[in-house]
């Protein structure tokens, strides 16, 4: 198989992740509703996640309610704090990820509501100037705390007072900075939170949102009192242990995999500095340690992406919830990125399992790849 | 009898256990060195080969059902295909009319999100079943308005797993060009179902109650005549813009494999499943004052749900401590009120409070059954000693006559 730099799309699960799921995927039976032995040992298993997941992100395991997904929560939080209180205004990042830009314009839609996206730099950080002004009516504003495709880490403590002083509720996708850099939700200043488990070695198949117990908050899906009513549905409990097990496992390894992925990318980073046509985008901000995001002028980002999968690396263009489209992404779109550069942007995301050489050789396949299209043209020219 | 072993599981409408093939299945997209790709990755193999076993699972969810592949749209559970179903059509066809008939006898699933739609402004009723808990088709047919843009009945019940005519409520739903879902948690691989026949716009599917994981489930969404639905979960538009959200690989993967066993093995297993619960019912049956709930023919073959009259229910389920049981559905089962769907039979508050769900699945064997039988005669009995109300009526009390002094 080719060697996987796509790691903020998903991770592989890590083996011990997999052992302590391994007893609820198979023996186990039990719903963990019922009032049984079976159901009790189930019941026991999600808490002990939800206490690993807590402990991760720094709060109260009361505070976690286990979802589906990323997705699930982030539609979760916008369409039930705008229904819950009746929302005159919403306020959410330009970069957002989908699962948040598309139930905010649904949720504006339907009920009519202004729904405001708040401005970025050219290096992708929220514009704080105009902030102020731009959340005063939002009942809730959502930012995320760190870019799924530049890797750009929001400074959430401005907006969150400006949030506060406004009255209005905070939210922030967490989704790809958890099990990346320190997280507390604690002291964050937000009042909920998403995280997912296949983002950081846990399964796919779990996610949760955190809030502040005095967050309104409606349900979304309804059909029993799972997850203190928020949350209808049979619990997935394997899922659930494995998302436990894979917190516990990443605050314990959040150093190491901080430092290694690190290297990794900023050797990527100088390599390709020397690259004449590459530009890394959002290179001089504070970044995910694993991610890097560049654009080749002159290419199309599709043929980049199949040549260098030709050559045996799976890399993505941004989002993996956006690939197959051939249009630029939103997110470079709002960094005011030139539209043939951004068509050509391929993103790099590093995981625990990768090696100095992986970053040796892609660097070599990249530049052979640039090269021998300079040189065609070129004899083109010549011709 | 034994206290230490490990309860008798008879609780497979709770859920079931992942079947072995199941779980090896699964396994190959676990793991570090699996195919662990995120299936809408488009530009890398992982990715290619994620999305391939979802398509191959695809076709087995809806071989089982006489589906087209492309009629399934995946989600994190039957409880999610609920209210998808019926939210997403409700909301669909909000300008045409905001009438919806349901049944006091679904699961939570159904009642609550209907509950939330009346909130929202729209209107529903809730079909009172007749006492053997099938729907009159004829009160059905009733209750249809005008602005009845969709009828939600459940295939199998759960608690007492009595089986609807899906077919007969179809044609009627067809003719009045009114939707009509399904709930189809209990009886996907329990009963034939074939939707290329049936007049079935939605039907709602669930893993964990056929052998396959918890955390997926799948909603059947016609395409000829095409059915539309308002989406409910948003954010990347996958499953055809139906159902947002990464989908799990390897739940989805065993949900097809378990799917698939169920088609192959469904005529056996049904087979032996009615022996043992005949096996169950004939010894038990010759004891005073037990009543089935449920019609016995039209029900699966898994399920019986009795009465044992002047026997609490807790106190039963308490000392029948060596068997996984429940007295109704797991979902409402850390409440003590009496089981709603018994209530909705017209069992009185007594009969539905000392009722017992047995469901009986893949792994019960004889031996569970005839330990089974020995141990409910026992507690029943037992129970029954240390009742006054026992004891009135053994003396030919009519305890509807009796007047309780106020303490």
């Amino acid at each position: 198989m080719a060697t996987y730099l796509d790691n903020n799309a998903s991770t592989a699960l890590d083996e011990s992740v997999l052992q302590a799921m391994q007893p609820y995927l198979g023996s186990v039976a039990g719903n963990a509703s019922s009032l049984h032995r079976f159901g009790r040992l189930q019941r026991d298993a999600i808490e002990q996640a939800r206490q690993q997941l807590a402990e991760l992100v720094g709060s109260q395991p009361e505070q976690v309610i286990f979802t589906s997904g990323g997705t699930e929560a982030n539609n979760l939080v916008i369409k039930g704090v705008m229904s819950a209180t009746q929302g005159r205004a919403l306020a959410i990042g330009a970069t957002e990820h989908l699962s948040v830009i598309q139930p905010a314009q649904q949720v504006a839609q339907e009920q009519g509501i202004e729904l405001t996206m708040l401005p970025v730099d050219s290096r992708g950080r929220l514009l704080l100037a105009e902030m102020q002004a731009r959340v005063q009516d939002a009942s809730l504003v959502s930012v995320m705390m760190a870019n799924n495709e530049t890797g750009v880490i929001q400074d959430l403590s401005d907006l969150s007072t400006a949030v506060n002083a406004a009255g209005g509720w905070l939210h922030s996708d967490a989704s790809q900075a958890a099990g990346k850099i320190a997280v507390d939700f604690a002291s964050s200043g937000v009042h909920a939170m998403t995280l997912s488990s296949h983002k950081l070695y846990g399964p796919q198949g779990a996610g949760a949102l955190i809030i502040d117990k005095r967050l309104p908050l409606q349900a979304q899906c309804q059909g029993g009192a799972q997850e203190k009513g928020y949350r209808a549905g049979t619990e997935n409990v394997a899922a659930i242990v494995g998302f436990g097990a894979a917190a516990q496992l990443a605050k314990q390894q959040l150093e190491q995999r901080s430092k290694h992925t690190r290297l990794l990318r900023d050797e990527l980073q100088a390599g390709l500095k020397q690259m004449a046509a590459v530009e890394v985008f959002a290179s001089d901000v504070e970044r995910l340690p694993n991610t890097l995001q560049f654009g080749v002028a002159g290419f199309d980002g599709e043929t980049l992406l199949m040549q260098l999968d030709r050559r045996g690396f799976a890399v993505s263009s941004g989002s993996a919830c956006t690939s197959g489209k051939a249009e630029a992404s939103h997110v470079l779109q709002a960094m005011q990125v030139d539209n043939a550069l951004a068509l050509s942007a391929v993103r790099v995301s590093f995981g625990i399992q990768n090696t100095m050489q992986d970053v040796e050789a892609f660097i070599t396949a990249l530049r052979s790849i640039t090269e021998m299209k300079t040189s065609a043209v070129m004899m083109a020219a010549n011709v | 009898m034994s206290e230490k072993r490990s309860p008798i599981y008879l609780d497979y409408s709770a859920t079931t256990p992942c079947d072995e093939r199941v779980v090896a299945e699964m396994m190959k997209y676990l793991g570090p060195d699996s195919t662990f790709g995120n299936p809408a990755s488009r530009s890398h193999a992982y990715g290619w080969s994620a999305e391939k076993a979802i398509d191959e699972a695809r076709k087995n969810v809806a071989d089982l059902v006489g589906a087209d592949p492309r009629e399934i749209v995946f989600t994190s559970g039957a409880t999610e295909s609920d209210n998808l179903a019926i939210k997403g059509v409700a909301h669909f066809n909000a300008k045409r009319g905001k009438h919806i008939i349901t049944c006091k006898t679904e699961h939570k699933a159904v009642l609550d999100t209907c509950r939330q739609l009346e909130r929202e402004g729209y209107e529903v009723t809730y079909l009172d079943p007749e006492t053997n808990g099938l729907i009159d088709l004829d009160k059905l047919k009733a209750a249809m308005r005008d602005d009845t843009t969709l009828v939600s009945i459940m295939h199998v019940n759960n608690e007492i797993g009595v089986i609807q005519d899906i077919a007969a409520i179809g044609e009627l739903c067809r003719e009045r060009k009114i939707l009509f879902h399904v709930d189809g948690a209990q009886s996907a691989g329990k009963v034939p179902i074939d939707l290329s026949e049936l007049k079935v716009d939605l039907m709602s599917f669930s893993a964990h109650k056929i052998y396959g994981p918890k955390g997926v489930g799948a909603l059947y969404v016609q395409r000829k005549p095409r059915v539309r639905l308002e989406a409910q979960m948003h954010g990347g538009g996958h499953e055809r813009g139906m159902r947002s959200g990464t989908l799990a690989t390897h739940q989805i993967v065993g949900m097809g494999e378990a799917f698939r066993i169920a088609r192959e093995e469904m005529a056996t297993e049904n087979d032996r499943l009615l022996s043992l619960r005949n096996r169950l019912w004939d010894g038990l049956k010759d004891m005073e004052e037990v009543y089935i709930n449920g019609d016995l023919e039209q029900r699966i073959a898994g399920n019986i749900n009795i009465s044992f009259n002047f026997v609490e229910g807790e106190s039963l389920l308490m000392a029948l401590s060596g068997l996984a049981i429940s007295s109704g559905s797991a979902c409402t089962s850390a409440s003590l009120e009496p089981s709603y769907v018994l209530r909705a039979l017209g069992r009185n508050d007594e009969l539905a409070h000392s009722s017992i769900r047995f469901t009986i699945g893949r792994y019960t064997t004889v031996e569970d059954i005839d330990y089974t039988i020995e141990h409910v005669r026992h507690a029943v009995n037992k129970l029954r000693e240390l009742s006054p109300l026992w004891d009135m009526f053994k003396e030919g009390i009519d305890l509807d006559s009796v007047e309780w002094a106020a303490h």
